[in-house]
């Protein structure tokens, strides 16, 4: 056993740290850190710098272009890229569809989409839910009829992230209604700026445009944009989430933001002397972090297992559930920190121009918000829950 | 014993509720907290001829209540509505004024109580988190008056007060409980700067400045904390009773969602997990209105008893407000992550609420300081 880093562990992350060193911008980690919106240009301007560098795509095999990391690269990256604030990448197109495409894809569909993610060229949004599939996803209703040369596509989805920055979308749609739910679905892709589509905002509860409803009224989509089989689109689907719990248990995000608020406790002051320093709040601050650094050897055991070739199972629902809990108990403490200065509010701060004078602190303004913001973490990407009642099923038999 | 409402009361809960139910929908709410005052001034001057504001205040002042249950009665049902009004601006700075107010003073009170006067209390600083004795903006004696400088934070209601009521230490340490006054200072004088803005869970708020204000005694110099704590005691089961609303509030709906909600074939409702919890949550609500009665009880009895269970009160809003907002965001999925779900705005105020007047912590180390 070792449960350190091994030297080409080491050598990689100082490289990873170098990387950000040099091409970050001052611009975009002040934005990152102090919370403020990032604009679809500045996600574009960061992909570009680590497309240039081969690393925009590092799952990816290296004859499209990726770079093959193991899972513990990928972990060490991702915790560099947190503490440098560097911008999220956004995964639907380059850390969801793509391994999609590589493993069940035609080789045109990878020729032309995978460089095209690369490049910048394409954004994408991923379509699954609907008004009435959310945790019972195969309910979904949204439906691809045939019609010679194309798909006739009806129906809506929504919780569309970043869905009004797209210009493509993935989607499950129904193709059968034959048999068991599951295999009547196929997976499409569907080009935004087709007619019939509609894009609606949903506003989050943080006043925030993040997500979307589309609607699809008789688009016409070409039967090449069908991955893989008709009605296989369940078991690709399947295979993406395995995709999406890759960093499912938010340690990077859960250490910078562990940092931070450290640093607030350690600004804020409680009867005369740092925040940090009152025995009620250091007890709240060391709780969460004893419950991360193991939280970051259980991710470490999980990853390491996956670099020997185990596919995650109901692993991945251990990571989500503690995970989340975690990084939400964070933003729970980050508020509390503040005090009173956890309730002024200007969305206007969040933009890059602005330059009045911060009400409190200024890393004040996005705290209590992103704690709201944060209760998706135990939502999305298959609730809490679900992931409880996987667990019971497959580990504990019951 | 007897836990009912006295007639009166409950009568003032009923016409409050009705009010609230016909005037103000979420929507309308939304619209007040969007407005340049952050709050409806033609809604204010409604509740006021209600005797809404009245009720906060006692007889002698010329109100018709004041007690401990009128504070609780008429902001639970705030709270279930999610007034955004000044209430609590104005029973803060109207309990010091009737505490301490001259016969001159206390004249103001007339036009608070029929609306056409709004008032607010500046206390809290930049610095001093949720401590109620460190003062540090300073009042000096000039001519027959005094004059006052320093800042203070997050003012309740202190945007569109047209007098307020400004706390300055005139002796002391910046921590003692001695040496603190009160000043009535007109929100139109010179070297006052007032900043607006609005809080995160809708409310409005302003930073206040002072440079070499004039303002006018109120109280005995030197001599003020007992009486803001008692004005802060008061505000505190405030606001416990407005987050009791909005929870109550939250659990309806959460409960009416598992109904109407389904997935796999059926209503959510029917999952144990989610039973369980909302079994927990409703628990948690009925210890929750018992410390409330318990703080309101004690309104006006002796220190010790008092502001421990004021502090008890506090302790267990801000500890089961987190379990009952997070519950009903979660329960609700993504729509609870939505603005248009009326559920996100409950959660929102009842998890702020912890950052009025002490949070969670705060209380409980409180209530261990006061003793027994
Ligand atoms: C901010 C945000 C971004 C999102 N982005 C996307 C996106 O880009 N693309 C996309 O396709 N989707 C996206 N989603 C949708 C997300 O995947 C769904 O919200 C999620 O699957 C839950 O579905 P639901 O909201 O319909 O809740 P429901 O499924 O209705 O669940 C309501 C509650 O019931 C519980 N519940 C449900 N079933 C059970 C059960 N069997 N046992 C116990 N409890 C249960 C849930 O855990 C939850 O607490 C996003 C959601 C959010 C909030």
């Amino acid at each position: 056993m070792d449960i350190n880093y091994n030297s080409e562990e080491i050598v990689f992350r100082d490289e990873v740290r170098a990387f950000f060193a040099e091409k970050l911008s001052p611009r975009l980690s002040n934005k990152v850190k102090f919370g403020k919106r990032l604009a679809k240009a500045d996600m574009e301007e960061w992909q570009k710098e680590l497309n240039d560098r081969g690393w925009l795509a590092p799952n990816w095999p290296k004859e499209w272009g990726g770079a093959e990391w193991s899972a513990v690269q990928n972990h060490i990256f991702d915790e560099e890229r947190w503490a440098a604030n560097a911008p999220q990448i956004m995964p639907f197109g380059l850390g969801m569809l793509a391994p999609v495409l590589i493993k069940f894809g035609s080789e045109e569909q990878k020729s032309h989409y995978l460089p095209r993610m690369l490049d910048g060229t394409d954004w994408w949004c991923q379509g699954y839910s609907e008004p009435g599939a959310g945790s019972d996803l195969a309910s979904l209703r949204t439906k691809a009829e045939r019609d010679g040369d194309h798909y006739i596509v009806n129906g809506q989805k929504t919780w569309t992230t970043l869905g009004h920055f797209a210009d493509w979308i993935f989607c499950l749609v129904r193709t059968s209604n034959e048999g068991k739910r599951q295999q009547g679905i196929s997976f499409l892709m569907i080009d935004m700026n087709s007619p019939g589509i509609e894009v609606r905002p949903i506003i989050l509860l943080d006043g925030e445009h993040e997500v979307n409803e589309v609607f699809f009224d008789n688009v016409k989509v070409p039967v090449e944009n069908l991955v893989g089989e008709e009605n296989m689109g369940w078991t690709y689907a399947k295979y993406l989430l395995t995709h999406e719990r890759t960093n499912t248990a938010n340690i990077g995000s859960s250490l910078a933001a562990l940092a931070s608020m450290k640093e607030i406790a350690s600004r804020q002051m409680k009867n005369g002397k740092p925040l940090s320093q009152d025995p009620y709040f250091a007890a709240r601050i060391a709780k969460v972090e004893i419950d991360l650094r193991a939280m970051q050897t259980t991710n470490l055991r999980v990853l390491v297992d996956a670099d020997s070739g185990a596919a995650p199972g109901p692993e991945s629902s251990m990571l989500k559930v503690k995970g989340t809990i975690i990084r939400q108990e964070i933003n729970d403490l980050a508020r509390r920190a503040l005090g009173p200065y956890a309730l002024p509010f200007s969305s206007e701060a969040m933009d890059e121009g602005y330059n009045d004078e911060p009400i409190g602190p200024d890393y004040a303004n996005p705290i209590a918000s992103e704690y709201f913001n944060n209760r998706k973490l135990s939502i999305f990407a298959g609730s809490n829950e679900i992931q409880r009642n996987i667990i019971s099923k497959t580990k504990l038999g019951l | 014993m007897d836990f009912n409402l006295s007639d009166d009361r409950r009568m003032l809960s009923e016409t409050l509720s009705r009010f609230l139910g016909d005037k103000y929908s979420i929507e309308k709410r939304h619209e007040c907290a969007a407005s340049d005052d952050g709050f409806s001034r033609d809604m204010w001057n409604e509740f006021a001829e209600l005797g809404i504001v009245g009720a906060l205040f006692s007889e002698e002042n010329g109100g018709f209540g004041g007690g401990g249950e009128d504070i609780n009665v008429v902001f639970e049902q705030l709270g279930r509505a999610l007034v955004v009004e000044p209430f609590l601006p104005t029973l803060l700075a109207g309990s010091l004024i009737s505490e301490l107010g001259s016969d001159a003073q206390k004249e103001m009170l007339e036009g608070v109580i029929s609306g056409e006067k709004l008032i607010a209390f500046a206390h809290g600083e930049p610095g001093s988190r949720y401590e109620i004795e460190r003062v540090t903006a300073k009042a000096e004696k000039a001519g027959d008056g005094w004059q006052l400088n320093g800042n203070k934070s997050v003012v309740l209601g202190g945007g569109a007060a047209d007098t307020l009521i400004i706390s300055a230490r005139t002796s002391g340490d910046e921590d003692s409980a001695n040496g603190i006054s009160l000043f009535v200072v007109d929100a139109g004088a010179a070297g006052l700067d007032v900043r607006s803005f609005g809080t995160v869970d809708g409310y409005p708020a302003a930073e206040i400045a002072m440079r070499n204000v004039s303002g006018e005694l109120l109280g005995n110099e030197g001599e003020a904390f007992e009486a803001i704590e008692k004005a802060y005691g008061r505000a505190t089961l405030a606001v416990c009773a407005e987050a009791m609303g909005a929870m109550d509030v939250a659990k309806d709906f959460t409960v009416e969602y598992m109904h109407q909600r389904k997935q796999f074939g059926v209503e959510i409702g029917k999952f144990q997990v989610l039973q369980h919890r909302m079994a927990d949550v409703l628990i948690e609500l009925e210890q929750m209105r018992s410390s409330i009665i318990n703080a309101s009880g004690h309104m006006n009895d002796d220190r010790v008893i008092r502001e421990r269970m004021v502090s008890s009160a506090k302790h267990l809003a801000g500890r089961i407000g987190r379990q009952v907002a997070e519950e009903a965001i979660q329960i609700h999925g993504g729509n609870g992550m939505t603005w248009e779900y009326a559920v996100s705005h409950y959660a929102k105020r009842i998890i702020m609420i912890d950052h009025l007047f002490g949070d969670t912590d705060h209380h409980l180390e409180r209530y261990i300081s006061i003793g027994a």
